[in-house]
């Protein structure tokens, strides 16, 4: 069975590469790239930039070159929104070229506004419709037990996503299959498109109330049977941690969630803590303010 | 009198099971009345039940099919085109899914359940579904030859199943092809159209438009989609009138379907006998098919006064 280094190419970052020097660059293809298509969503793709780099470079069980490699971790950006994010940490890993980003949403693309399973090789589903993702890994992760794959399969779900009663009819049955070979990472990032505006005198960490604030979303995983962890969803050391942690109950019967605070728009002044930033398009100006902001030289 | 199309779902995936270690089944708590319960006691290990939950049991079936298995669903029609719409189209047919849907009680005999679950536009929006392959068997054997067909071909199909049994009208070495349609009786007066289980109420409504010196062609189109257009229009040529019948709305279903045909090849009057756009309610089947003008003598007299109705204008 190959580690998790295999395959990566010459020309791209290998595992080794600097994992926050990738996220800042990759925020910055996202909003440039949101720019340049005058569409796509910015908030989440930021908040999930972390998670998507360490998921690419150092978690994931992958082999860019190899796509369909049978033996590969499943990964599903259920919050099929921030696609950008996905298509800039898979291109920063070497699945296609970085340049193609700037074909999203562009006609005959293979960066459609919501991952395309059926253009882009590499996608191991499509998503876009909230909800689904989850159920979707359950059955990937069945499927591994049954063929006696090792592997793990990976699904990122947004906070505002945990909403849809889908994701709520597969956290039960993931634990009743017993699928330690699935981690859900939630993106907590406590902003949705519109959600809720914040009562009188009260603060939450954006600028609308937090979708799950007051939730005890790890009691619910825990009370369905799951394992949970809880990371600042920004700390590459606390990401790899907690992935790590989760991969060694592969073999046991207790699922894990990754309860990931993020700050929606992470990573620009004037993207941090707004709602209206989940699907607001940058101009080029703001794509520029953003590579200011970066302050080193990207490619 | 053959069994119920639901027994003959079950027991040929359990043969078929047998011989073809990608098969499973994934049940929303409906085994009982789908018979998904036979193939749980035949092939335990094979077998998930999901619960009363049918999004994430079409969800976790695309998932199971992504790793290389064939799952096969089993829950109401209703719940796969209504409730789990959705997760039908963005996870199944969107991404070609090679997920197959086991759709129970479709049609409106479908035991008292009530407009609820009576589920009479299943065809309609199945057959809007690109790369989706509708299918409605019209007896036992013509059922269990689509099982094992779907079971080996690549992508997702829709499999309407009725609750009850009928008469054959299939030979029984019979073979499936997709997109097929069958001619079961020749005549040149009106030509007959027709799917699923209700091509047997509409062959004994030829049989008595003959007793009345009317000849009557019935074709039999038990695949939806995939479908042989240029087979339809050439039935269309050989008669002045299609009457089509079926068990589900006139709106969108085969009724449709062969009307978008031959406006377009074969421009010919067609008549759509079917549910008139209403909703079903609770009743024994026979009055339920009594109601919608769905019996062979119901078809017949349509037919009588369609016709009439030409030659006087």
């Amino acid at each position: 069975m190959s580690g998790p280094a295999e395959g990566a190419g010459e020309a791209v970052p290998g595992r080794d590469a600097d994992l926050e020097a990738l996220a800042r660059r990759g925020r910055l293809l996202v909003i440039e790239s949101v720019a340049r298509a005058g569409a796509g969503h910015v908030g989440g793709p930021l908040s999930a930039m972390d998670l998507l780099i360490a998921l690419y470079f150092q978690v994931l069980r992958i082999d860019p070159s190899r796509p369909d490699w049978p033996e590969r971790d499943r990964f599903i950006l259920s919050k099929g929104h921030a696609s950008i994010g996905l298509y800039v940490a898979m291109a920063l890993r070497g699945y296609l070229p970085v340049d193609e980003l700037r074909t999203f949403d562009a006609a005959g693309t293979r960066l459609q506004g919501h991952p395309d399973m059926t253009r882009l090789p590499g996608l191991d589903t499509s998503t876009g419709s909230l909800g689904q993702g989850l159920s979707i890994g359950v059955g990937m992760a069945m499927g591994a037990r049954r063929l006696g794959l090792d592997n793990h399969t990976w699904v990122l779900l947004g906070d505002g996503e945990m909403q849809e009663g889908q994701v709520w009819e597969a956290i039960p049955v993931a634990a009743k299959y017993g699928l330690g070979n699935l981690t859900a990472i939630i993106d907590r990032n406590g902003l949705q498109q519109y959600g809720w505006p914040l009562r009188p005198g009260e603060r939450h960490r954006g600028d609308r109330r937090d979708p799950f604030g007051e939730v005890a979303v790890r009691q619910a995983f825990e009370a369905f049977g799951w394992r949970v962890l809880e990371i600042d969803g920004h700390d590459m050391g606390e990401i790899l941690a907690a992935c790590g942690d989760a991969r060694s109950t592969g073999a046991g019967a207790v699922p894990t969630a990754i309860l990931a605070r993020t700050v929606k728009g992470r990573g620009f002044s004037f993207t941090e803590g707004t709602f209206e930033w989940h699907s607001r398009v940058a101009t080029m100006a703001e794509a520029e303010a953003a590579r200011a902001e970066i302050g080193e030289v990207v490619p | 009198m053959t069994r119920p199309l639901r027994d003959v779902w079950a027991d040929t995936l359990i043969e078929v099971a047998s011989e073809d270690p990608r098969v499973l089944v994934l049940d929303g708590d409906l085994a009982t009345s789908t018979r998904a319960d036979r193939f749980a006691s035949a092939h335990p290990d094979r077998f998930y039940e999901m619960g009363i939950a049918e999004q994430g049991m079409v969800g976790t079936a695309v998932g199971l099919a992504a790793m290389g298995f064939v799952p096969w669903l089993s829950s109401f029609a209703v719940f796969f085109t209504h409730r789990a719409l959705d997760q039908v189209r963005m996870a199944v047919a969107q991404t070609h899914a090679n997920v197959k849907i086991g759709a129970a009680y479709a049609g409106v005999q479908t035991g008292f359940t009530g407009k609820t679950h009576l589920d009479v536009q299943d065809l309609t929006i199945m057959r809007a579904m690109p790369g989706m392959t509708v299918l409605a068997p019209g007896d036992a054997t013509e059922c269990a030859a689509m099982v094992r067909w779907a079971t080996a071909t690549p992508g997702p199909v829709y499999l309407r199943l009725g609750r009850e049994g009928g008469p054959d009208i299939v030979p029984p070495d019979y073979e499936f092809v997709p997109g097929r349609v069958l001619r079961l009786r020749d005549g040149t007066d009106v030509v007959l159209m027709s799917t699923g289980q209700q091509t047997a109420r509409t062959l004994a409504a030829a049989g008595l438009l003959a007793a009345d010196g009317i000849e009557a062609g019935v074709l039999h189109v038990p695949s939806l989609k995939p479908v042989d257009a240029d087979a339809i229009a050439g039935a269309a040529a050989t008669a002045p009138l299609i009457v089509t019948t079926e068990e589900h709305t006139v709106v969108g279903g085969l009724g449709s379907l062969v009307a978008e045909i031959v406006t377009r090849a074969q421009p010919r009057r067609v008549e759509a006998i079917g549910i008139d756009d209403e909703w079903g309610e609770s009743a024994p089947n026979a009055w339920l098919l009594e109601r919608f003008g769905l019996t062979p003598d119901r078809i017949a007299d349509r037919v009588s006064r369609t016709l009439a109705a030409s030659v006087s204008a």
